[in-house]
């Protein structure tokens, strides 16, 4: 079998910390080898190496057959090498065209030569069916679309092996698809393909074989379909992981949340939330499934405070609380695991401490008349830090150092242990590995089972369907459907999320039937 | 171990950056064909030479520390404060008003006169804030042209309350905060109690900022307003104090000048070149509030030592002016010696 890549036991440290011990990886031509890891376990160090960025202080790699020093990116590309970045290098106000040249422009006679660009890509957009316009301008255009760019970055820089980075982290269920049928291209095109990924069931649908390394070091490399997702999780995780989030049926009492004919409009004044109607009771989850982009956002932060309604109104346990500010429904009960860590979770350059005080700083007992009392902070925080399992170096350490996983967890505690009667978690997984989702949703649960309400806002239709006790379809602003979990499926999610009716969706996949999505 | 290394560093930077200001500001001396030594001596004489000296070093400081404090604090919360100046014109004119226009008992009159200075510093300060706040103009902007209008309207007032005269009344006795005893003490030099003033600001700063939940919030606000709001704090009014507190130090800076220095207060045809210092006091002070002072008694003394050394060195003014400002680029290159020093500590921790 011919080895297009092999990478020999290699050793990468930085000072005392050994980031890649032994691991080989070898690619073979015209296949798509996953690399599989947790956060964290030296997948992307040792991407790193094979791009140039780093240099192992041990092993060898081989392309083609032939040992090479790839002493920086420069001599990876000129290998074939081609990076697809999980978070997309574009300009926003440039087109397609220029995005791809940028930093290897084609000139005639010293002046661009746009067109010959364009000419090339638009061939190789045909050839690869990516679909994409070379002159759209990349604020534009979806960002299913910005990522196929990034794949006709590397393709016009004439790349035979690909590494894709955590390729379908920011895509919908229906994006996805697409990627994996340019995936499938690219291989019949003679291309190879490396996809890095915690994702399992991706790994199952598009892989041929697979690499496992946990915490650094080469656990092995399995053959994707004499595999299962069981045994994938367990050598990345180094023991059993329960899949199905195990739980009990849901026994909801009296409504916390209530939203009634709720229109918010978002900062462009267009209309996002349209009449929407959404009731949460106490001991159950209600997962919102949709497709980016149908008013989830304007919804939860309508709910939160964080954006005025245009009509209609929101109560939490039968008190008015539309247009209040963000502290007052705070204080009504509600928690928030915001959408975007980072944005609205946490204050980055604040030790983590202060952010697991960020909404309960200015109450007793870590302050009294406005002075603040950083010793009963740090002690909160650790009790947190200890009960949440928020991997840290302590209290002190500034948010910004914590891997995604540990700055979520450490949101969560503090969301969770404010007690609040409504949990609102938006994406709460989003980019995390196998662990810290399962310990994420065996929160989420256990606060269900305690008799609180949440509401969970998910793009991954795996977690809507494993985590909510009712799944209710949000699309163009309103919600179009409430399902069960157990009396649905993936498929009829997807078509609901695309706006069908629940009968029009029979129909269709009567008619389709069931060869399209391996499940 | 890293933390040591970096409090080293910490305090290492300033030090080198003013050594090696010195030290190219020799090298300018040299080539302009006057004596270093003899030019830094003259420095040295013109800071400590004597009790005099001393005195009026201290009350040059005065002022340094409170515009620093004011860019320092609105640095800390997110702000660029630029109008630091302007601030100090209206707290100087205000404090001078009160203090002249005003029959009233000293332990009423001062600090009513120190008062009125802080609050016009504030108020000079509020309108950027708001303008911040609710339209989200930035701040730089509309401060720096705040200073012009600050300086304008207050040679505009001066003349008129003057009858056309260029300066105004001075104060009354009950309103200065000059004295008989520091006077006495520093060979009758103008050092007056504002520098305990001052020094008590550094404190409230400190205080504001590292213990209460007002300083939390204006901390998290400058840092990520989303974050702040999602946590519920409001991020205009957080603006808006922020930037009233930072104008409220300069302020007081100008009635410092006001009620101790100067006594009464004149047209100007500039700036006092006070409320642009004081940014780089606040940056030489790594922006906290011990550092304030540091970052001010550098900058104090080098103003006022720089006075002795034409007189005692023969070395013209413009010289002495370029070797202040190549200490000032050196402490704003802070950065670079950062990295230089970091890259030293690591190529020894690899040994």
């Amino acid at each position: 079998m011919e080895y297009v890549i092999e990478m020999l036991n290699i050793r990468k440290e930085f000072g005392n910390f050994v980031a890649n011990d032994n691991i080989t990886l070898q690619l073979r031509k015209g296949e798509i080898h996953a690399l599989l890891g947790e956060n964290g376990a030296g997948k992307s160090t040792l991407m790193n190496v094979l791009f140039g960025l780093y240099q192992p202080e041990g092993g060898e790699i081989r392309v083609r057959g032939k040992k090479v020093a790839i002493t920086d990116p420069n001599v990876a590309n000129e290998l074939g090498i081609g990076m697809v970045h999980q978070h997309f290098m574009l300009v926003e106000n440039f087109t397609v065209t220029e995005n791809i040249i940028l930093g290897n422009e084609p000139t005639k006679g010293g002046s661009l030569n746009i067109s010959a660009a364009a000419k090339k890509v638009a061939e190789l957009s045909k050839q690869y069916g990516l679909n994409v316009d070379p002159y759209a301008k990349i604020e534009d255009i979806s960002v299913g679309m910005q990522q196929r760019v990034e794949i006709l970055k590397t393709l016009y820089r004439g790349a035979e092996i690909l590494i894709f980075d955590e390729p379908t982290a920011s895509l919908t269920p229906q994006e996805i698809m697409e990627l994996i049928t340019i995936m499938r291209k690219l291989i019949k095109e003679g291309k190879s393909i490396i996809l890095i990924t915690h994702k399992l069931q991706e790994i199952m649908d598009v892989s041929d074989r697979v690499t496992v390394i946990r915490k650094g070091k080469g656990i092995g490399t399995v053959i994707t379909s004499e595999s299962s997702p069981e045994e994938l999780a367990s050598l990345m995780v180094g023991r059993q992981v329960i899949f199905k989030t195990e739980k009990g049926p849901a026994h909801p009492t009296d409504e916390v949340l209530a939203v009634k004919d709720l229109v918010v409009t978002d900062s462009r004044n267009v209309e996002k939330v349209k009449g929407l109607n959404l009731s949460v009771r106490r001991g159950e989850i209600v997962g919102i499934a949709g497709i980016d982009g149908n008013g989830q956002s304007e919804l939860i932060e309508a709910i939160t405070g964080l954006r005025k309604t245009k009509s209609g109104s929101v109560s939490i346990n039968g008190k008015d609380i539309t247009n209040k500010r963000p502290r007052q429904v705070t204080e009504s009960g509600v928690g928030h695991i915001p959408q975007d860590r980072h944005k609205h979770g946490l204050v980055l350059d604040f030790p983590i401490g202060y952010n697991i005080a960020l909404q309960t700083y200015y109450q007793k007992p870590l302050s009294k008349g406005g002075i603040i009392d950083y010793k009963a902070i740090d002690r909160f925080a650790e009790q947190i830090i200890e009960q949440y399992d928020v991997r840290t170096q302590g209290a002190h350490e500034p948010a910004r150092a914590l891997s995604g996983g540990n700055q979520q967890k450490a949101i969560i505690g503090r969301e969770v242990e404010r007690d609040p009667d409504l949990l609102i978690a938006a994406l709460p997984t989003r980019g995390l590995d196998v662990g810290a989702i399962e310990f994420i949703h065996r929160r989420l649960i256990e606060q269900r089972d305690s008799g609180k309400a949440v509401l969970l806002i998910s793009f991954e239709l795996d977690e809507v369907m494993n985590v909510s006790d009712r799944i209710a379809v949000i699309y163009d602003g309103a919600i179009i459907d409430t399902v069960k979990p157990l009396e649905t499926d993936e498929q009829e999610l997807g078509l609901l999320m695309a706006g069908h009716s629940r009968k029009e969706a029979a129909a269709m996949q009567a008619e389709e039937g069931d060869d399209k999505h391996v499940q | 171990m890293t933390s040591m290394s970096n409090r080293m560093i910490n305090i290492l930077v300033p030090v080198i950056s003013v050594i090696l200001g010195l030290l190219v500001g020799a090298i300018v001396m040299v080539v302009s064909g006057y004596d270093p030594v003899k030019g830094y001596i003259a420095l040295w004489n013109g800071i400590f030479g004597d009790s005099y000296a001393i005195g009026e070093t201290i009350r040059q400081i005065t002022p340094y520390i409170l515009a620093g404090l004011a860019v320092a604090f609105a640095f800390r919360t997110g702000l660029f404060n630029i109008g630091v100046e302007g601030q100090l014109i209206v707290g100087w004119f205000a404090a001078v008003y009160v203090g002249a226009a005003f029959d009233l008992p000293k332990v009423i009159h001062l600090p009513l006169a120190i008062l009125a200075g802080a609050a016009a510093g504030a108020l000079w300060a509020f309108l950027p804030g708001l303008l911040k706040a609710k339209m989200k103009i930035h701040e730089v902007i509309v401060t720096i042209m705040m200073n012009y209008v600050a300086l304008y309207v207050v040679n505009a007032l001066i003349k008129t309350w003057s009858g056309g005269g260029d300066k105004t009344e001075r104060i009354k006795e009950t309103a200065s905060l000059r004295s008989d005893f520091l006077a006495s003490i520093t060979d009758y030099s103008r050092l007056h109690y504002g520098i305990i003033l001052a020094l008590l600001m550094v404190v409230l700063m400190w205080f504001l900022l590292e213990k209460t939940t007002t300083g939390f919030e204006l901390k998290a606000v400058g840092f990520n307003e989303n974050a702040s709001e999602y946590a519920g704090m409001k991020i205009g009014k957080n603006i808006i104090l922020a930037m009233v507190i930072s104008g409220a130090f300069a302020g007081l800076a100008g009635a410092m000048e006001g009620l101790g220095t100067f006594g009464n207060m004149y047209t100007r045809g500039g700036f006092t070149g006070i409320g642009f210092d004081g940014i780089a006091v606040a940056l030489l002070g790594a922006n906290t509030p011990l550092g304030v002072i540091f970052g001010a008694v550098l900058f104090g003394s080098l103003k006022y030592g720089a006075l002795n050394m034409p007189n005692a060195a023969q070395i013209p003014e413009e010289i002495v002016q370029i070797v202040i400002a190549l200490v000032i680029f050196f402490v704003a290159c802070g950065y670079a010696i950062r990295l230089l020093l970091s890259k030293i500590s690591k190529k020894k921790e690899a040994k």
